[in-house]
């Protein structure tokens, strides 16, 4: 028997959205405030794992096909490298750097180094939650019988 | 606060071995869950209770919070987080090859 | 500041995350794992030989000064083992191209060899105790994984319990850095050092110390050694002999440096408890050794009366000894690997583990029969193979020590005895498997040779260069001994203005 679940379908239509856009968020506002690439990745896999709770898997993965493997390892090698990256310039390694544009109307905005590692971090957190949950998933055969 | 810290790192840690001590695999996991719960009370109290601004950031505060047990925490909550989902996954595993998650049945026989 | 430090913790990171994004291209992840860690030993043989030249090579990351940021820190010691673990993992890379099979190959076996490697690699530079519990984890992580890789029944029983013993003591290690961090409000290795120099070693943190000595022994199989003759029984041969020679060599290696660097104020008590429970480490782990009649229990517990005999050194407690002790270690990861090694492929060949079974294999197979019994020489300690050396130091030192305490006499006996035990359980071996009628032909044979002999030699090669070059090692392990023996010059080294 299929469930009735319309409310979650249509409240998840909207709120995951919010969610998505809370999660940017976060991720951008990591550098002064609490935040960060960690919660931001989180944030953006409970989205998705919205999706999956209230559409079936297999649409959401049809509309999203990437592989949350290698988006996962994809973030630690952002990571990683970016910590080499200092090694250019003969500094320790993970070492960073900021400094600030002005930009007409917009103000004043600030550019780090740690932004793109912290890309890697939130990519690679991401990638890990979904492919947990989804290699757990998988096996729903069993549950069929 | 410590003290009440304490009474429910202790309570934890009770829960947590009389779990592990159970036969059951999912009992154990959960409760290598709740012990690594009661080690992250503790670092957060052994780092000291305080309440103040958060360090580096704003130097005109009158007190400052120890931002290094944070970060242990944080760092011990995704390894406990990664290590309970590993084994869930694990415990499923062996329930399906070996057909019981009794560990008095999991040990090991001669004839392998 | 020198970032050559953090590359032997890079290249395997790195090469893991490469090779997990082409898992499919199993020839490309071959040749990319034999590079990177051929790479690896050529950075930490550079990184030697700095440290010989300058002393004490740090890197500060993200340029924080030591006792608020991470550091990594690479004094004698940790290159030497850095050197070492690159060799033992090319062998084990190597041995697994033609054992492992592809289904563990397409199943990120190689990047998950690289993720040990650099928990490993971690665990032996990083310089604070938080960042000893990730590399730790990290090491762990894929430990359990390697081992349940397959999901054979025997693998998945065995992981679920390894996993439970390794989590439990992960927890109290733990539980030991929250303590200490309460009564020293640091975790940077040089800085405990001296601010336990400075309050005196309490009766508080000395009990802090010997719930470290659990944690550390629960990990290196140091007495508490019950869970390992399952677990490391269970596993294929390369993932078997990479765990025999490095991962309770990593416990040992902690070990040593939190008693000699931190917790060295007391040793009427730590180290008194610890040549306690290395003596019954090597009598326990000699039983087994002599009681067991199946060639994988036989090698497990070789590798538990190695650790016991590398820590009684630590136990003795003068430099020589120590050195003596470094230079078992050495020895020690080396013939573990090699020994398991071998051992996996008299199992391969005949397709069972049990002596009975097994006999004349040196009819067909005479390098293999040879470079075991040479190997059964080396870690019993004769002569001119490697473990001579660290036996002779650390028992001439024990017995030295003697003198002013009997108790050093029945440690450096067991440890003549232990070296008995070992030569006899790999004499057994040796005769029921090599002596004798042949029973196989070589068509009736379950595995073939071809291709496992070479990494074998290899190790064969390194055992008795270890032990005929001693001369000239010999200064480098004294250099490490040294600095472990003298805390100051490795606070000096990480501290630089504090001090």
């Amino acid at each position: 028997m299929k469930p009735n679940d319309v409310i979650l379908q249509t409240v998840t239509k909207v709120a995951s959205f919010i969610i998505l856009t809370f999660s940017v968020y976060l991720f951008l506002a990591g550098h002064h405030n609490p935040g960060g690439g960690f919660i931001g990745g989180l944030g953006f896999a409970c989205a998705i794992t919205l999706l999956f709770l209230a559409f079936d898997i297999k649409k959401v993965r049809e509309g999203l096909p990437v592989d949350f493997t290698t988006i996962a390892f994809t973030g630690v090698f952002i990571a990683v490298a970016t910590g080499m990256g200092s090694f250019l310039f003969g500094k320790p390694f993970l070492s960073q750097t900021f400094g600030s544009i002005d930009i007409p109307i917009i103000g004043e905005i600030e550019f780090a180094t740690a932004v793109i590692f912290d890309t890697g971090v939130a990519l690679a957190v991401f990638g890990t939650a979904l492919s947990i949950i989804y290699t757990i998933s998988e096996d729903s055969s069993i549950w069929k019988r | 606060m410590e003290t009440l810290m304490s009474v429910i790192i202790g309570v934890l840690f009770a829960i947590g071995v009389y779990l592990l001590l159970a036969k059951s695999l999912l009992r154990i996991i959960l409760g290598t869950s709740i012990i690594a719960h009661g080690t992250h009370l503790l670092i957060i109290t052994m780092g000291g209770l305080k309440s103040g601004a958060p360090a580096l950031l704003g130097k005109k505060a009158a007190a400052f919070t120890d931002p290094l047990p944070q970060a242990l925490i944080l760092t011990a909550i995704v390894i406990n987080f990664a290590l309970t989902a590993f084994l869930l996954v694990l415990a499923y595993r062996a329930y399906l090859t070996l057909g019981t998650d009794n560990m008095e049945q999991l040990r090991s026989s001669k004839n392998e | 500041m020198n970032n050559i430090v953090v590359l032997p913790l890079l290249i395997p990171v790195l090469t893991g995350i490469l090779l997990a994004l082409f898992r499919n291209n199993v020839s490309l992840q071959r040749g990319f794992s034999f590079f990177s860690f051929f790479l690896s030993g050529v950075v930490s043989l550079l990184l030697v030989q700095q440290v010989y030249n300058e002393g004490i090579q740090i890197l500060e990351i993200g340029g924080w000064p030591a006792p608020f940021g991470i550091v990594l820190v690479a004094d004698m010691l940790t290159a030497l083992l850095l050197v070492t673990t690159s060799a033992v993992s090319i062998a084990c890379i190597l041995y697994a191209f033609k054992s492992i099979g592809e289904q563990r190959e397409r199943y990120y076996f190689y990047p998950l060899f690289h993720f040990l490697i650099t928990g490993v690699n971690g665990a032996f530079l990083t310089g604070d105790l938080f960042n000893l519990f990730v590399c730790f984890e990290v090491m762990l992580f894929s430990s359990y994984v390697l081992l349940s890789l397959g999901g054979t029944r025997i693998q998945l029983r065995e992981t679920i319990k390894y996993i439970l013993v390794n989590t439990t003591s992960s927890t109290l290690f733990l539980v030991a850095i929250a303590y200490l961090y309460a009564v020293t409000g640091t975790l940077n290795m040089a800085h405990l050092s001296v601010r336990i120099a400075e309050v005196g070693q309490t009766g508080f943190i000395t009990n802090v110390a010997l719930l470290f000595l659990i944690v550390f022994s629960l990990k290196a199989a140091l007495f508490l050694f019950f869970w390992l003759p399952g677990s490391y029984s269970a596993p294929p041969t390369a993932i078997a002999a990479i765990f025999a020679a490095l991962l309770t060599k990593v416990g040992i290696y902690a070990i040593f440096r939190t008693y000699t660097l931190i917790f060295y104020h007391q040793p009427e008590v730590t180290h008194t408890l610890i040549a306690v429970i290395a003596a019954l480490t090597m009598i326990l782990g000699g039983i087994g050794a002599v009681a067991q009649r199946d060639i994988r229990h036989i090698l497990v517990y070789n590798v538990i009366i190695g650790v016991g005999f590398v820590v009684s050194g630590l136990a003795v407690f003068t430099s020589t000894a120590v050195t003596g002790s470094i230079y078992y270690l050495i020895h020690d990861i080396v013939s573990k690997a090699l020994l398991f090694l071998l051992g996996g492929t008299i199992i391969r060949i005949v397709g069972t583990g049990k002596l009975k079974e097994i006999s004349g294999l040196i009819h067909n197979h005479p390098l293999l029969g040879w470079m075991f019994f040479i190997n059964a020489l080396a870690l019993a300690g004769i002569p001119p193979l490697s473990g001579f050396i660290g036996k002779v130091l650390v028992i001439q030192e024990g017995l030295a020590r003697g003198g002013s305490n009997s108790g050093f006499y029945c440690l450096a006996a067991v440890g003549l005895l232990s070296s008995l035990m070992i030569l006899y359980s790999l004499m057994k071996i040796f005769i029921n498997a090599f002596w004798g009628e042949t029973y196989l032909s070589q068509d009736m044979e379950k595995g073939t040779t071809r291709g496992l002999l070479l990494p074998c030699a290899l190790l064969t090669a390194v055992i008795i260069i270890l032990g005929l070059g001693v001369e000239t090692l010999y200064p480098y392990v004294e250099q490490a001994a040294n600095s472990m023996m003298n805390p100051n010059i490795y606070i000096e080294a990480v501290l630089r203005e504090v001090v």
